[in-house]
């Protein structure tokens, strides 16, 4: 009788790549709750475009890789970046961003480069930079949040929008995030710059009625239901602590200092903590592990990069938020990191050799 | 090394990075006590059991065998000698599968047990103290004792290292999963163990001797405990369970707080370790004059009926035992020789329980799933979490797969203990640790495939110098005969006149002349070669060309031996270049045959003309 062959080791932890990603969606849906809470239906259905985009545009390149398109699916890759991207762009943004946006994440970033885990940038933030400056109206176009919109779009009215641009009533997102009173709502954080650059000083910009709570109506708890998710992954190990301490210390040590220095212009780390994708950024973006560094003291480093920067293209960019932008630098920034920050193996370590003399 | 001593002596237990957790699984089998196998139709001994050269074969086939006998030769120092595990017959010496995961045969005794069990005669040692450590040492030797924890070094190899050695490290933690053997061993031979570990401390000359278990063993911890009480010198130290923390290096760190310099062993930082079950086979050895003839083999899996640990006497083919402990295969089996992180599977059971096997696992696939499909690397980094020698092992799988073997040599893929804990926890199931094995065995082909490029490429230069050498010296001889030719013309031409002109020197000068003669017919006579010289050839020509060709002989010789050497060291790996060798060692005796027939000649000249010039002086 002749026995299976195997390669040693013969067990295993039984954790694997497509339930990682799985735990990854998993643990947005509190965030998402909240986002379609106070920004209405129109995730869910940015959140269905994408991932159909993203499911047969990866089957094609991967078939047309001569690979199998079901084992690709099956590692839910696709399936996270086409999540984060929808969730990222303004819910009402016309079909045709989100086609546009997923196609580039999964065939430009992904699959040309190589498919899962050859991508040098995060697919989703990639997407979303290409579409913010290829289409920067409609991809700053966010509504107010529920408790201050001046409608209420119902289902068949945010999809009405969503595939034609308008809706079944003739209005237009423009005039949808204008108040009554002609005012377009912006988002805190595009509301202060604006404010702060136009020579307020922050007590005047927080007059504004986004801005009627901790860090802007809506937002805050956007925030706190992504940072529920980051909870969640940290307690499951399906992330480690270092990419997200660093970058909310590279945020918020850089803003405390400054705030303490400048109170009347800077905002403070509480702002800039619960405003725009921060949580966003530092539980579920900046950790991509396939374009984040790879050892503790890299990643710690990696986060910390990102936090500094997103702080520093908030406070004199030219973009209310910055956390795409930042990822995407310091993906470029992976491989050197890396290089620098590798562990000392096993008996290398100068102290080892000189005991022996 | 102030430093160490002083880590030990606070009894602190250091960590080490990464390490993982796996189920242990040692229960059942480690409860139950240990059982004898009854000994098994045939046994077969593979002649290689262990790193180091195999022995020669002192038994014939049909020769009736004594328990305890040795059945081959060690060369000294270079391996260890083989035994019979009961009294039998030598069945056969033939070519077996081996205990490998390729299952490839190699050269193996095999012996019918006559069931009589009937020992040779045996010289017990009632106090080791009364010999010396050499003697023990050759005893050891002898009973062929080797390392029965990891690869099975031979240990009185490990032991004669000529270095200080402070600390003694008896390793206890059994740190894999599933497997019990030591934990058996400790429970029920603790005092046996102490002794064996008495005489290594003896032999060593290690001031400490420290015992170190995991915590998850409890009752041998406990036995043990009782077992040195009354050594002062002896210390238990219990560790942590974590796997690999029984990895010599990893357990070294645990003790000392210090890493094993990279490419150092232990010994460089006053630091030995053997097994608990090295240390009772020595006691075995020294005290009973018993040699490794057996050993305890875990028998475990959800696919046995009767888990437990069993004495295996070496040669047990695993269907012997495997059908001793009830096995029930699934479909799809693995039969897992070594455990579930560092074990390797056997694609047949008709193999042998050799020195190293210390657990046979037959999983179910509820309890070890066989692996899914090795998906793409995602850079998590879990493995390099867990990796031990905080390596990159996703970077080195990079690596690997590029084939980059500078690179990888770079980021230490040497320094890779293959523990599998980055396998065991990679999301993307890639086999990692196939990857660097892979890898190491081409660097190391390659490096093997540089050496022999490099030889045959010095030797081909060696070869072309030397036939240009000599096509050098043949044109300087031609030259030189062709001068001393034409000189001799002259010479004769010379001569004529003045022997007209000279009555005085006339006789003489015949006599000369008949001897010249004389000479030439013997020359002739010695051969073609000879013929052509000139027969007033200079003596000082004569000693050049004898020495010329005693340098030729002496080329001739040393080119055999190191052929022979080469024959002997590479044993036919290289068919090509020695196929190259031998042409070159077939086509030299030729010219030096050639050459002693000159030599022969010129032997005879020079007798010749000293003869006529004896005469001369006569005259």
């Amino acid at each position: 009788m002749s026995f299976k062959v195997a390669a040693a080791p013969h067990g295993h932890s039984q954790k694997k790549t497509n339930q990682v990603m799985a735990w990854v969606v998993f643990a947005l849906i509190p965030g998402v709750l909240i986002q379609s809470y106070f920004f209405g239906w129109g995730v869910w259905f940015q959140i269905l475009i994408a991932v159909s985009v993203a499911y047969l545009s990866e089957s094609i390149c991967v078939w047309a890789r001569e690979r199998s398109a079901r084992q690709a699916l099956r590692d839910n890759t696709a399936l996270v970046t086409a999540v984060l991207l929808a969730i990222s762009i303004p819910p009402l943004a016309p079909w045709w961003i989100i086609v546009i946006g997923t196609l580039f994440s999964i065939v430009v970033v992904k699959q040309v480069y190589g498919g899962m885990g050859q991508n040098i940038f995060n697919p989703a933030m990639a997407g979303y930079v290409l579409l913010l400056i290829s289409f920067p109206v409609q991809m700053t176009h966010w509504l107010p949040a529920a408790p201050i919109a001046p409608y209420d779009l119902g289902i068949w009215q945010t999809l009405h929008t969503i595939i034609f641009e308008y809706t079944p009533s003739g209005y237009d997102v423009e005039q949808l995030r204008t108040t009554i009173d002609g005012i377009s709502m912006a988002t805190p954080l595009d509301g202060v710059k604006t404010a702060l650059d136009q020579g307020q000083i922050l007590a005047e910009a927080y007059q504004q009625p986004m801005m009627a709570s901790l860090a802007g109506i809506g937002w805050q708890w956007l925030n706190l239901g992504f940072l529920l998710g980051g909870a969640i992954l940290l307690q499951q190990r399906v992330i480690r602590w270092h990419i997200p301490v660093g970058f909310l210390a590279g945020l918020l040590i850089p803003s405390f200092l400054a705030h303490i220095f400048a109170p009347s212009v800077m905002p403070g780390p509480v702002f800039h903590a619960l405003s725009g994708a921060t949580m966003l950024g530092a539980f579920f973006i900046a950790t991509d592990p396939v374009s984040a560094a790879t050892s503790d003291r890299g990643r710690l480093l990696f986060g910390l990069l990102i936090g500094v920067l997103v702080w520093i293209i908030r406070t004199w960019g030219g973009y209310p938020d910055a956390v795409a932008f930042a990822v995407l630098l310091a993906n470029l920034c992976v491989p050197i990191i890396d290089r620098y920050t590798r562990p000392t193996v096993y008996g290398h370590h100068v102290g080892a050799k000189h005991d022996t003399e | 090394m102030q430093d160490i001593k002083q880590f030990v002596e606070s009894g602190q237990i250091a960590r080490f990075p990464g390490g993982i957790h796996p189920p242990e699984r040692k229960q059942p089998a480690s409860e139950q006590p240990l059982s004898r196998v009854p000994y098994a139709a045939e046994l077969i001994l593979p002649l290689r059991q262990h790193i180091g050269l195999s022995g020669q074969c002192t038994v014939a086939v049909g020769e009736r065998v004594l328990k305890g006998q040795p059945l081959t030769d060690a060369a000294l120092h270079q391996g260890l000698p083989l035994h019979a595990p009961t009294s039998g017959t030598v069945k056969a010496i033939e070519q077996r599968p081996m205990s490998h995961a390729s299952g490839l045969p190699e050269q193996a005794i095999i012996i019918s047990p006559d069931g009589e069990d009937e020992w040779r005669e045996r010289h017990p040692l009632v106090d080791y103290q009364q010999h010396d450590k050499a003697e023990l040492l050759d005893i050891i030797q002898a009973a062929g004792v080797a390392g029965l924890g990891g690869a099975g070094f031979p240990t009185s190899q490990k032991l004669a290292q000529q270095k200080p050695v402070s600390y003694l490290i008896i390793n206890g933690v059994e740190c894999e999963p599933y497997i019990c053997a030591d934990d058996r061993l400790m429970r029920e031979y603790a005092q046996a163990i102490v002794l064996g570990m008495r005489i290594l401390a003896y032999i060593t000359g290690a001031d400490t001797t420290l015992l170190a278990i995991e915590d998850n063993k409890p009752e041998a911890i406990e036995s043990m405990r009782v077992a040195i009480a009354e050594y002062d010198d002896i210390e238990l130290r219990v560790v942590p369970t974590k796997y690999p923390s029984g990895g010599e290096k990893q357990l070294i760190q645990l003790l000392t707080g210090h890493e094993v310099p990279s490419k150092q062993l232990p010994i460089e930082m006053g630091i030995i370790m053997q097994n608990v079950g090295t240390a009772f086979a020595v006691k075995e050895a020294v005290i009973d004059d018993k040699p490794l003839i057996e050993r305890v083999v875990t028998l475990t899996g959800e696919c046995i009926e009767h888990p437990g640990n069993v004495w295996a006497p070496l040669g047990t083919p695993v269907d012997a035992l495997l059908d001793y402990a009830g096995f029930k295969p699934e479909k799809d089996q693995r039969v897992i020789m070594g455990g579930p992180m560092m074990g390797f599977t056997l694609p047949i059971t008709a193999v042998p329980v050799v020195k190293t096997t210390n657990c046979i696992l037959v999983p179910s696939k509820q309890e070890l799933p066989p692996p899914g499909d090795e998906m793409a690397c995602i850079r998590c980094g879990a493995c390099a979490e867990v990796c031990p020698a905080s390596l990159q092992p996703q970077q080195l799988q990079w690596l690997a797969k590029a084939k980059d073997y500078p690179a990888l040599e770079e980021n230490n893929l040497f320094d890779c203990i293959e523990c599998g804990a980055c396998a065991f926890v990679c999301p993307s199931e890639i086999p990692l640790v196939h990857y660097y094995r892979q890898a190491k065995s081409q660097i190391r082909n390659q490096a093997r495939e540089q050496a022999k490029a490099e030889l045959a490429k010095q030797r081909f230069e060696a070869r072309q110098a030397r036939l240009e050498r000599e096509k050098e010296e043949r044109l300087e001889r031609h030259r030189k005969a062709a001068e001393a030719r034409k000189q001799m013309q002259q010479q004769q031409a010379e001569e004529a006149p003045q022997q007209e002109a000279s009555h005085d020197g006339k006789s003489s000068a015949v006599a000369a002349a008949i001897a010249r003669a004389k000479a030439k017919k013997a020359a002739q006579e010695g051969g073609n070669a000879a013929a052509e010289q000139p027969t007033g050839s200079q003596p000082e020509e004569k000693s050049k060309k004898s020495a010329a060709v005693a340098a030729a002989i002496e080329r001739a010789k040393a080119k055999k031996a190191a052929q022979q050497a080469a024959s002997e060291s590479e044993a036919g790996a290289d068919r090509s270049a020695g196929s190259e060798a031998s042409d070159e060692a077939t086509a030299q005796p030729r010219p030096a045959q050639d050459k002693s027939a000159a030599v022969a000649a010129a032997i005879a000249r020079a007798k010749k003309k000293k003869q006529a010039r004896d005469q001369e002086d006569k005259q």
